[in-house]
C-alpha cells in the first residue's frame, strides 16, 4: 500500500495539531482576541520551517523518493481567495476549527464534531453546485 | 509518563507542522492541504451532475489517508494520551469566557456548547451546523484552508495565500468579536 506512508505523516501532523492545542476552540478565541502568543507562535515557527525547507528543496534540486523533480507549490489568485477566505473565517470563529482540526477533534473523542464535519462537506458540495454563479 | 500527556509548547508543534511540508513533497510531490479532502468526499459519495465533483478523485486518494492519519493522531494525542489539565489559556481569556457564561474550560472545546442535545437549539445549530457549513463552503471557494494557504502557500511565498490567510483572520476576528458573544447569549 503506497498510501500508508501518508497515513503515518498524518498521524504525526495530527498529533502536533492536538498536542499543540491548535484544535482547541478555546485557543482559537484567545487568538482572535489577541490575548496570547501561543497560536501565532505556531504559525510563526511552522511557516519559516516550511519556507526554509522549500528553499532547500529548490536549491538542491531534490527529487522525491521515486525520483520525480519536486515542483514548487503554486497558489493562483482569484476573488474567491477574498470572499471564500472571509466566509471560512466566519466559520472558523464559530466552530473553532479548520478542516484539519475537525478530523483531530473527532479522533479526540468529540463525536458531535462529526455533525460539524458533515455540514462542512455539505458546504463544499454547495460551493460546487453554485460555483458557476459565484464571482471568481 | 507525564511527558506523553503534556501539551507541546508552540515551537515544538510549529516545527513539526512546518516539517510536514517538505515531508509530503519529498515522499511524492504532495502538497499539504486538508480542505481538499472534503471535495474528495463529495466526489466519491455524491458527485450528482456537478462538474466540480467529476474528476479522478482516486488519483488523489493519498489525502484521504493523510486525513485518516490526522484522526488517528487526534485519537492518540487527545484521547489515549489526553492532557488531564484544562487548556492553559491566559487569565484574560478565562475572564472573557466567564463573561460569555462559560465557566467550565475543560477538554479542548466547551462541551456545554458542543454536544448532541444542543444541535436542536439555535445556539448549537449556529455554532456547529452553520459554522461547519461556512468552513466547508469558504475553504473550497478560497481554494484552501489554514494548512493549504496558511502553512503551505505562505511557505512557498505565494502572495495569494497571504491574502487568503489575512481574510481567514479578518473573518474570524469579526465573528468572534461581534457575532459570537450574541450567539452565546441566546
Amino acid at each position: 500500500m503506497k498510501n500508508i506512508k501518508y497515513l503515518l505523516v498524518g498521524v504525526v501532523f495530527g498529533l502536533a495539531l492536538t498536542k499543540g492545542e491548535a484544535i482547541s476552540w478555546y485557543r482559537m478565541q484567545e487568538m482572535f482576541y489577541f490575548q496570547n502568543f501561543h497560536m501565532y507562535g505556531i504559525f510563526m515557527t511552522a511557516v519559516p520551517v516550511g519556507a526554509l525547507s522549500i528553499l532547500l528543496i529548490q536549491r538542491l534540486r531534490l527529487r522525491t523518493t521515486s525520483g520525480e523533480l519536486i515542483e514548487k507549490p503554486v497558489k493562483k489568485y482569484h476573488h474567491g481567495v477574498v470572499f471564500g477566505g472571509l466566509i471560512f473565517g466566519f466559520g472558523w470563529a464559530l466552530t473553532g476549527a479548520c478542516p484539519g482540526p475537525l478530523y483531530a477533534q473527532i479522533g479526540s473523542g468529540y463525536l458531535v464534531v462529526i455533525v460539524v464535519f458533515l455540514s462542512a462537506a455539505l458546504g463544499t458540495w454547495t460551493f460546487g453546485y453554485l460555483k458557476d454563479h459565484l464571482p471568481d | 509518563m507525564e511527558f506523553f500527556y503534556a501539551p507541546w509548547p508552540w515551537y515544538v508543534a510549529g516545527v513539526v507542522i512546518g516539517l510536514t511540508v517538505p515531508t509530503l513533497l519529498l515522499l511524492g510531490n504532495k502538497k499539504l492541504g486538508i480542505s481538499s479532502t472534503l471535495r474528495q468526499i463529495c466526489a466519491a459519495c455524491y458527485p450528482a451532475k456537478i462538474p466540480f465533483f467529476h474528476y479522478d478523485w482516486k488519483k488523489d486518494s493519498w489525502n484521504l489517508f493523510f486525513a485518516a492519519g490526522i484522526l488517528l493522531g487526534g485519537f492518540l494525542g487527545g484521547y489515549v494520551f489526553a492532557n488531564p489539565e484544562p487548556v492553559a489559556v491566559t487569565a484574560e481569556t478565562k475572564n472573557l469566557f466567564l463573561s460569555w457564561g462559560l465557566d467550565d474550560v475543560e477538554g479542548l472545546l466547551p462541551q456545554e456548547l458542543f454536544n448532541w442535545e444542543n444541535l436542536i437549539t439555535a445556539k448549537g445549530f449556529l455554532l456547529m451546523v452553520v459554522g461547519g457549513f461556512l468552513v466547508g463552503f469558504g475553504t473550497r471557494y478560497a481554494g484552501g484552508c489554514t494548512s493549504g494557504h496558511g502553512i503551505l502557500g505562505l511557505s512557498a511565498l505565494q502572495w495569494p495565500s497571504l491574502v487568503a490567510t489575512a481574510c481567514f483572520f479578518i473573518g474570524g476576528i469579526i465573528v468572534s468579536h461581534f457575532v459570537l458573544p450574541y450567539i452565546l447569549a441566546l
